[in-house]
């Protein structure tokens, strides 16, 4: 029957109308007194005592509170996190990149009392403008010496400002991704939950050799 | 008294900037009033050249290549790119890494077919609505992908063999909450738009093609089967572990836009199922080869291969040929979304201005595979 469709359109139309919004607010959401008094981690009577103008905001509904948009640890982000103790400048990332866009320039002479000597990482830049995130360059690391980050709030009004170079790396948050970094899924490690991650012996693979194996290899060298 | 208006025919060109062109796809049509004359496709306005750089890069590199050819099947390109280089370097692959990659692409089928039908009623005029309905639920897919790989679109989680890591402990559940919630979703659809009398007027007998008229073009996938010809390559050659599954093909006999929106619809159902059951016999153990089996370094021996699939448009082949090199002397895709616009001519002339888009939109494409 004509018509008869259309209804049945409509109750799918009604029902979908009386459900919450699916959509995320990014970058904050506006919140009225109530969240803003939960976020300032106070009553909503206090709030209007203390700061009056924060509530008088609220209630105009000029008060945003930022959003967290629940992501998952194996998240490919673009703030590379690279451990300089960890690198032992092979290359293999750079030349696993499809795309060739990390550069790296060695020279040799850095010296560590434990591992003996290395080679100096003169620079290592990435840039990220080009890059696509495939995180093939984090699959070729050998001694897990580069991460895929967690964050993708880096946008820039120029191209160049794209380019991470390596003073920057050496400061960068480390927020590693579990991205082919099955180590962290074991340690069940949640770059979003528990935060940066500054132990580079935590990160790898590799075992921090006990104080034994250290003083034996410290003779065996000389 | 009637009195007879002289029209002469114009010609419009359309795109390739156009909202409704799925990308940067340009047609010249030739109008009489609102009547379709002629159409002339021309194509070639996103080609970045993806066969001529796979030349220059190792079979693994290759990979974030093909994710980029139909961006809203990833996981499809992968799978096909895949086979043909285990084909080609005579890799076994890992079985849970197979299976994994089942799920993998028939979720990604469901994705595929969410976009294609949210836009295809998009493109009939019911703005918003009934995309964002189809969107909301393909979101949820790539949640999954997220969960699985770290990215959402471009996925690159398949390697020679099998795929790069095993699924993480979250993925089961959260990938049997969507299971749950799809079918009533898809029920809604159902409700929304396949019942309806507008969809109805708008889409039943407007460009119909005939099974002949397809088989003669060589067009695969869903557009073959709403005109009730039983191809599906899964059933056929099965490729993977799909003769370890069972499922239904869903058939339509009309040939017409409604008929491919219905199938398209239908065939969700039928991967859930197929993922369900992937769940089922998918056991513990590696997900792809040893390195020293298949190394990064692929290098594969002297020859050609072929291995095709059965992607959410239709055939997806990709021909590889291998000079001992570590990268592929040769890589030609065959894309279905191209072969499938061969007969926009046919499809849109006669039919009216309005349905222009709609017919254009019930094929299917992606405009990053058609040109590559
Ligand atoms: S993520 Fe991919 S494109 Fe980016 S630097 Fe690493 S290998 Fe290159
Ligand atoms: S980051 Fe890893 S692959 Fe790159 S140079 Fe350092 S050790 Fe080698």
């Amino acid at each position: 029957m004509i018509g008869l469709g259309l209804l049945k359109a409509m109750k799918v139309t009604l029902k979908n109308a009386l459900k919450a919004p699916f959509t995320i607010q990014y970058p904050d959401r506006k919140v009225g007194i109530i969240g803003a008094a939960k976020n300032e981690g106070k009553s909503t009577v206090g709030l209007m005592a203390t700061q009056p103008v924060t509530a008088a905001k609220a209630a105009l509904s000029m008060y945003s509170v930022p959003v967290n948009i629940p992501q998952n640890r194996r998240f490919r982000g673009n703030e590379f996190t690279w451990y300089e103790d960890r690198c032992t400048g092979c290359a293999s990332c750079a030349k696993y990149c499809p795309l060739g866009i990390i550069e790296i320039v060695t020279s040799p002479g850095g010296f560590d009392v434990q591992e003996g000597e290395s080679y100096a990482i003169d620079k290592f830049d990435i840039d990220i403008g080009r890059c696509m995130f495939c995180g093939l360059c984090v699959e070729a690391c050998p001694y897990d010496a580069l991460h895929m980050g967690s964050q993708f709030e880096r946008s820039k009004y120029e191209r160049d400002a794209l380019v991470i170079p390596v003073d920057e790396l050496r400061q960068a948050l480390r927020q590693p991704s579990s991205w082919f970094r099955p180590q962290f899924e074991e340690r069940d490690y949640d770059p979003f939950r528990d935060g940066p991650e500054d132990d580079h012996y935590k990160t790898g693979r590799h075992e921090m050799p006990d104080q034994e194996t250290l003083d034996q290899r410290w003779v065996e060298d000389r | 008294m009637t009195t007879q208006v002289r029209t002469e025919p114009i010609t419009v060109n359309l795109g390739p900037q156009h909202p409704s062109t799925h990308g940067v796809f340009r047609m010249r049509v030739t109008f009489d009033g609102e009547e379709i004359i002629d159409v002339e496709p021309i194509f070639g306005y996103l080609h970045r050249g993806s066969e001529k750089l796979a030349e220059e890069r190792t079979y693994v590199q290759v990979v974030t290549l093909t994710d980029r050819m139909d961006y809203v099947g990833s996981m499809l390109n992968n799978q096909a790119y895949m086979l043909a280089v285990e084909k080609l370097a005579g890799v076994e692959p890992s079985p849970r890494g197979v299976w994994l990659r089942m799920i993998a692409s028939e979720l990604q089928r469901i994705a595929s077919h969410l976009v294609a039908v949210g836009f295809l009623i998009q493109d009939l005029g019911a703005w918003g609505t009934p995309l964002i309905y189809t969107m909301r639920e393909r979101e949820k897919i790539l949640d999954l992908f997220e969960m699985l790989c770290g990215a959402r679109i471009t996925n690159s989680y398949l390697r020679p063999g099998g795929v790069f890591m095993d699924a993480p402990e979250e993925f089961w559940p959260a990938m049997n909450a969507v299971l749950d919630e799809l079918p009533p979703r898809i029920d809604d659809l159902d409700d929304l738009l396949t019942d309806n009398d507008i969809i109805f007027s708008r889409t039943k007998g407007v460009s119909v093609l005939t099974p002949e008229q397809m088989l003669d073009a060589s067009i695969t996938g869903p557009m073959l089967r709403a005109a009730g010809v039983d191809w599906d390559l899964r059933h056929r050659d099965p490729y993977d572990y799909y003769d370890q599954v069972t499922f239904e093909r869903p058939l339509h006999t009309a040939g017409d836009n409604f008929a491919r929106y219905w199938v398209r619809v239908q065939e969700m159902r039928e991967s859930i199922k197929i993922v369900r059951q992937c769940e089922k016999l998918i056991e513990p153990g590696p997900v792809r080869p040893d390195h020293d089996d298949v190394p990064w370094l692929l290098r594969p021996p002297v020859g050609d291969a072929y291995a095709a699939i059965e992607h959410s448009k239709g055939e997806l082949g990709f021909y590889l040929v291998s000079d001992g090199s570590i990268s592929p002397y040769r890589c030609h895709v065959r894309a279905p979304s191209l072969i499938n616009l061969t007969l926009l001519r046919e499809m849109l002339v006669g039919e009216l201005l309005a349905d222009m888009f709609v017919s254009f939109g019930s094929v299917d494409i992606n405009m990053g595979e058609v040109d590559r």
